[in-house]
């Protein structure tokens, strides 16, 4: 399809409760960027249940207009319910151009959305750039296991759309927010909506493992050793409000469960902080990580590649330098 | 049960090694292997075969004449029965393009192996790590899908499939036919016997080109049909190497640690 404005949208996706994601708020500050230089206006995308506190969010965030969609059938995501709201408003409105976030819901949804409007996706972005001549967004994205960078275009199609990983940008500081409201009557019924959820299970309801959206992840390895040996990096991650992860090896081995895991098989995360402990940093795990912002290595073994991505490595026993590490912190937050 | 199975062969990338001279990656000498996921996806519908010892399984991939030995794997492990999509029409196609020419291809196959219940296909290959094409196919087929699979059970006409979330994992219940895209689960799975391994070697992979496809809308394949175009790639620049602590005791070196973490302003 032709664009019908040189807008750009941020699709925000919202949690049960009707806050925002955090990428969805962290891809404001790249859109706001790219839609200057498109010499359109930023607008949010909400679609949710009872998404005020969303649409707020996005508000204070920089966006120009905001775009809403509530009801009670997008409480719980589907891709039938959301590709149905999302391709109608694109057809409406036509931006030039949409980032949607790549969690699991943003990587179900960017193709199906994609293929509906017979245009081009680039998926898991980790850079953005405009051409301000064309318009064309530059959309760089790793691949081959992060060996690789590549550069895409999509110069004739429109909307240009991509998924970005979350944590690359960060959240802008709040504004005073002027943002045009435009709400949207979309409904769908419960016959177009062919999946039911039937249950849902929390991993052990009082731990955490939202790993892509993590500012703090404290991640094991083999020489965790076995399951108990979990136990300081649990502590350390209480105290800092981290979340736990894993390397595939620890994973296999059985001593944690597959939602930990970080790496080529496992999740893709950028936290402000990640703490390595006992990890080597085969590249199936450094692929999922080496975009965290800073990188705290502890492994045995000074000759660890995981050393080569770590701005701080301390060689040692993680055993023994995580309780002493976790001490300081409660003394320093006391 | 009808099950198609959709497999890549992909280069395996935790080989892939870069020339510190040219900064470019190494290619050759990486052996190509079946995307894992895609594994995965076979194992899955392995596993419905052998509660419903009725079901076909058939698997289909798209790419060079090489990748008939990845079919022929997955005979080995499970599959009933392969097909190669190959042709020249085909070549520089993106995931919209790929996606169309596989949906296409998946009709025609039907025309021999009847209508297929369900289609699996790993999250995503390990090469592009897209996760696209799957959902594309089932917008192409207008299908309903469920990605992040971990398992898959057949209850009649409805397919229970267990969802890897974010905070956990979901049933969800999805009325056939549809796609669902595996990610890895809590299993190894199955490898291949040596009976099988044999009946693989022997079996004959028909090949499906661009006139074996009639019908296809040839604007929606290969580079003109491909929304997308790569603009450059490159190899990106390594982090320098940070700063080790090595003291004494691990006491220590951890003192140290939080030390630097905190004047860095991190902690």
């Amino acid at each position: 399809m032709e664009a019908k404005t040189k807008d750009l949208w941020v699709f925000v996706e919202t949690n049960e409760d009707g806050s925002a994601k955090n990428v969805g708020i962290e891809l404001l500050t790249p859109g706001r960027e790219m839609a200057d230089k498109q010499g359109g206006s930023l607008v949010a995308v909400v679609i949710g249940n009872n998404v005020d506190e969303a649409v707020r969010d996005a508000g204070i965030h920089g966006a120009d207009k905001i775009i809403v969609v509530d009801g009670s059938e997008y409480g719980h995501y589907t891709t039938d319910a959301y590709t149905i709201a999302l391709v109608s408003l694109v057809e409406k409105y036509g931006p030039t151009s949409m980032l949607i976030g790549a969690t699991n819901n943003g990587r179900d949804l960017g193709p199906r959305v994609s293929c509906r409007l017979k245009t081009g996706l680039t998926a898991d972005c980790t850079g953005l750039d405009v051409d301000e001549e064309t318009g064309n967004v530059a959309w760089t994205r790793p691949a081959f296991g992060g060996n690789l960078m590549a550069t895409i275009l999509c110069p004739n199609n429109r909307p240009q759309i991509g998924t970005v990983r979350p944590g690359v940008f960060k959240k802008c500081e709040p504004v005073e927010t002027k943002a045009e409201i435009i709400k949207e009557d979309i409904h769908v019924s419960r016959e177009q909506i062919r999946t039911r959820v039937l249950e849902i299970i929390k991993e052990m309801e009082s731990e955490n493992v939202d790993l892509e959206g993590a500012e703090i992840i404290v991640a094991g390895g083999r020489g965790v050793g076995s399951p108990a040996g979990f136990a300081p990096l649990r502590e350390m991650a209480e105290v800092l409000g981290a979340t736990v992860g894993a390397s595939r090896a620890a994973v296999d081995a059985g001593w944690i469960s597959h939602s930990h895991q970080v790496g080529q098989t496992g999740k893709t995360v950028g936290p402000k902080l990640y703490i390595a402990c006992g990890i080597s940093g085969a590249i199936q795990h450094t692929a999922g990580m080496s975009s965290s912002e800073c990188i705290v290595a502890i492994n045995k073994d000074p000759d660890a590649p995981i050393f080569d991505v770590a701005d701080y490595g301390v060689v040692g026993d993680l055993f023994e330098v995580l309780p002493v590490l976790t001490e300081e912190i409660k003394k320093a937050r006391s | 049960m009808n099950i198609l199975v959709c497999v890549k062969q992909v280069p395996d990338t935790t080989e892939i090694r870069i020339d510190p001279v040219k900064n470019t990656l190494i290619r050759e000498g990486v052996p190509s292997i079946v995307n894992p996921f895609d594994g995965y996806a076979l194992e899955a519908a392995a596993r419905i075969k052998d509660t419903n010892p009725d079901t076909k399984i058939v698997v289909l991939s798209m790419g060079p004449e090489q990748a008939k030995a990845a079919l022929k794997e997955c005979i080995g492990i499970a599959a009933d029965k392969a097909y190669l999509v190959s042709g020249r029409a085909f070549g520089g196609s993106d995931t919209l393009a790929t996606s169309y020419i596989i949906s296409q291809a998946i009709k025609k196959v039907e025309e021999e192996e009847g209508k297929f219940d369900a289609i699996f296909c790993g999250k995503q290959a390990i090469d592009g790590d897209t996760a696209q094409v799957g959902p594309e196919i089932a917008e192409h087929l207008g299908y309903p899908q469920v990605t992040y699979g971990l398992e898959a059970e057949l209850e009649g006409d409805i397919l229970k499939v267990k969802k890897e979330v974010e905070d956990g994992v979901e049933i969800i219940a999805v009325k056939l036919p549809c796609v669902t895209t595996f990610t890895k689960p809590a299993w190894e799975p199955r490898t291949p016997t040596i009976k099988r391994k044999m009946a693989a070697n022997r079996a004959q992979i028909p090949v499906l080109n661009e006139e074996a496809l009639a019908g296809i809308d040839v604007t929606m394949i290969g580079l003109k049909g491909s929304p997308t175009r790569v603009k450059k790639t490159f190899v990106p620049q390594r982090k320098k190497s940070g700063i080790k602590i090595m003291e004494e005791s691990n006491k220590e070196s951890a003192k140290k640690l939080f030390r630097l973490l905190n004047g860095a302003g991190i902690m």
